[in-house]
């Protein structure tokens, strides 16, 4: 994939919110990994650099700083578990065994039919109903086996 | 429980609309003070109410303000940047008032940045806040629309757009200088103070930084009087706050309460109680940055100087409980990991001392500790704080680790003595993995 016209257009538009160019790149690397299943390519990378006129190393420094970014290709859904205090004390690591044994995926990894990526996260800010994961983006909050069966089993 | 509230009273299932915003009284604050005050009388009511900062220093909102250079010797463009970075473990309340009052935010937003002659404001919301972000943005093309922000809001001469932006993922950027250059489009790198935000923040421009409920509480006040506000909480802390109870509690949740509400009736009242039937054993008063308290010491206002005195910080009024079944060792393995991920890496204190931290409360928990560690443990935390570093981070991974020090002694060494974690049940271990607690 490269930089299609939507996207660049959708930039140009995110460029009129900041007085200089680089203030968009974080906004623009969120659009490009969601358009890009998940990840963002080195060449992904250096589109935007041009785009955006900073070089590559630039972008590279940004992508890798911030937890959100991946830069290696992710299973089909992601499974984002916090394990931070909060979570932590109800039980995350029974939610990342639980996971872990029903997509078939290490923690940090991808399961081997390539659905499923699971990671665990730092805080996500949803300490008041813990244990939680994100998956694909959406909150799910006060888990259980029960729960976690019911939510995974319900992914296409 | 008959205690006035505001901050929360008009959440409903539709109260992230413009029309149920509007019907309740909403904007209505932005429009009278757009017509009947001056920015400075603006600035001047919320110094008289005492409003402090929510995001967890507690500095005084109307004083902040009035850092900003004069207009009229200072004509550079100005900024308020939103801290929506949630990111304090234990800390989920700003998440409340966006999702659910996302209009209230932005008329603070609004009074603000009139207040302090800004025309331009971004809100810096976390990336994995998706709701928080989907419904300020939906909330901002309402109120654009309907004439509430952009040029010349509700037909008086006052302009300003509000702009959302998107972190991703990094605590650090919860920092307010780390904040400015992630905006930038930058890596999350605190940046050394002086010079201080309001004379050379975002682009090098006056800035000011405020959290989401420091302005969510904006438009009460200007519409309710100073005095009215001050009438609640305590002398030093006024108003109310929002109070976020996780952990080992029947009844997690996001409660408002007035300054100065016991931590016991927090935990006993509000939260229903420690789970289980168990006993209250430790607690973090305002997120995994501040100095652990032992259970006994849980009858302390929750108000900034009386849990100053008690040895700990309000910070953001997240009370993180932990039960007698629950082990601090295994919890600070959890928070110095936590700082070991998050730190920026500019300051060896920090970058090397959060990485010795996370890796001897590990050796700790796993059984393979000595019994120097202990004083180990406090040796390397006071090199990292206080004020070693150019930002707090450091302090917040040592502030925590002192605390356990202090308050949990015995225990750091029954882990050591008996070459294992007393509190690992081998049987629920099997399942969950080495480190996992039973609870």
């Amino acid at each position: 994939m490269a930089l299609n016209n939507a996207l660049l257009k959708e930039f140009d538009e995110l460029l009129t919110h900041y007085p200089d160019k680089r203030s968009a790149l974080i906004p623009a690397l969120h659009r490009v990994q969601e358009e890009n299943g998940g990840w963002i390519s080195p060449e992904l990378m250096e589109d935007l650099a041009k785009y955006l006129d900073l070089p590559p190393v630039e972008v590279f420094g940004v992508v890798t700083f911030y937890p959100m970014f991946r830069i290696r290709p992710r299973g089909k859904h992601l499974v984002n578990i916090c394990h931070n205090i909060s979570c932590d004390l109800r039980g995350a690591q029974d939610v990342v065994a639980k996971v872990c044994e029903l997509t078939g995926a290490h923690p940090g990894g991808t399961s081997p039919d390539g659905r499923f990526t699971v990671a665990t996260v730092e805080c996500q800010g949803a300490c008041t109903a813990a244990p939680m994961f994100e998956l694909d983006g959406v909150f799910h909050e006060n888990l259980d086996d029960e729960r976690i069966e019911k939510i995974l089993g319900a992914v296409r | 429980m008959s205690r006035p509230t505001y901050l929360l009273d008009r959440i409903r299932p539709d109260s992230h609309t413009l029309a149920a915003y509007q019907k309740s009284g909403g904007y209505e604050a932005l429009r009278n003070a757009l017509k009947s005050k001056t920015p400075t009388e603006v600035i001047d009511v919320v110094k008289a109410s005492g409003l402090r900062g929510r995001g967890g220093a507690g500095f005084p909102t109307g004083m902040k303000w009035s850092f900003m250079p004069d207009p009229a010797k200072d004509k550079r463009p100005r900024y308020l940047a939103i801290n929506a970075d949630e990111s304090e473990p234990g800390t989920c309340k700003d998440r409340v008032l966006m999702e659910r009052d996302p209009h209230g935010v932005i008329e603070g937003v609004l009074l603000a940045c009139y207040a302090m002659r800004a025309s331009t404001a971004y809100i810096y919301v976390r990336g994995e806040y998706r709701e928080s972000y989907n419904r300020l943005f939906e909330a901002l093309r309402e109120a654009r629309a309907a004439g509430l922000v952009g040029r010349k809001i509700a037909g008086s001469e006052f302009s300003c757009d509000i702009w959302m932006h998107k972190g991703a993922g990094a605590y650090i950027c919860g920092e307010e200088t780390g904040l400015m250059e992630s905006l930038e489009g930058k890596r999350g790198h605190p940046r050394p103070k002086p010079p201080f935000p309001a004379m050379f923040g975002l682009w090098g421009q006056p800035t000011t930084v405020n959290n989401v409920e420091t302005v969510f509480n904006v438009p009460f006040i200007l519409e309710r009087g100073a005095d009215w506000f001050r009438s609640m909480g305590t002398k030093a802390s006024t108003g109310n706050l929002l109070v976020g109870i996780s952990g080992h509690v029947n009844k997690p949740g996001v409660y408002e309460v007035p300054f100065g509400v016991s931590c016991k009736e927090l935990v006993d009242g509000y939260a229903g109680g420690i789970w289980k039937g168990r006993k209250l054993k430790a607690w973090f008063p305002g997120g995994s940055s501040t100095g652990v308290l032992p259970g006994s010491a849980i009858d302390v206002p929750m108000e900034h100087d009386a849990i100053k005195n008690a040895g700990s910080m309000l910070g953001t009024a997240a009370l993180i409980a932990m039960d007698d079944h629950a082990c601090v060792v295994r919890a600070m393995e959890v928070v110095a990991r936590f700082y070991d991920h998050e730190s920026c890496g500019q300051c060896s204190q920090c970058r090397e001392g959060t990485q010795w931290l996370s890796q001897i409360f590990h050796r700790i928990e796993i059984g393979r500790g000595r019994m120097e560690d202990v004083q180990m443990l406090e040796d390397l935390a006071k090199s990292m704080a206080p004020g070693k570093t150019i930002c707090a981070l450091s302090d917040a991974a040592a502030i925590p680790t002192l605390a356990i020090v202090k308050h949990f002694k015995d225990e750091i060494e029954e882990h050591v003595r008996l070459a294992r974690c007393p509190f690992v049940d081998p049987a629920h271990a099997k399942r969950a993995g080495a480190f996992a607690h039973a609870h």
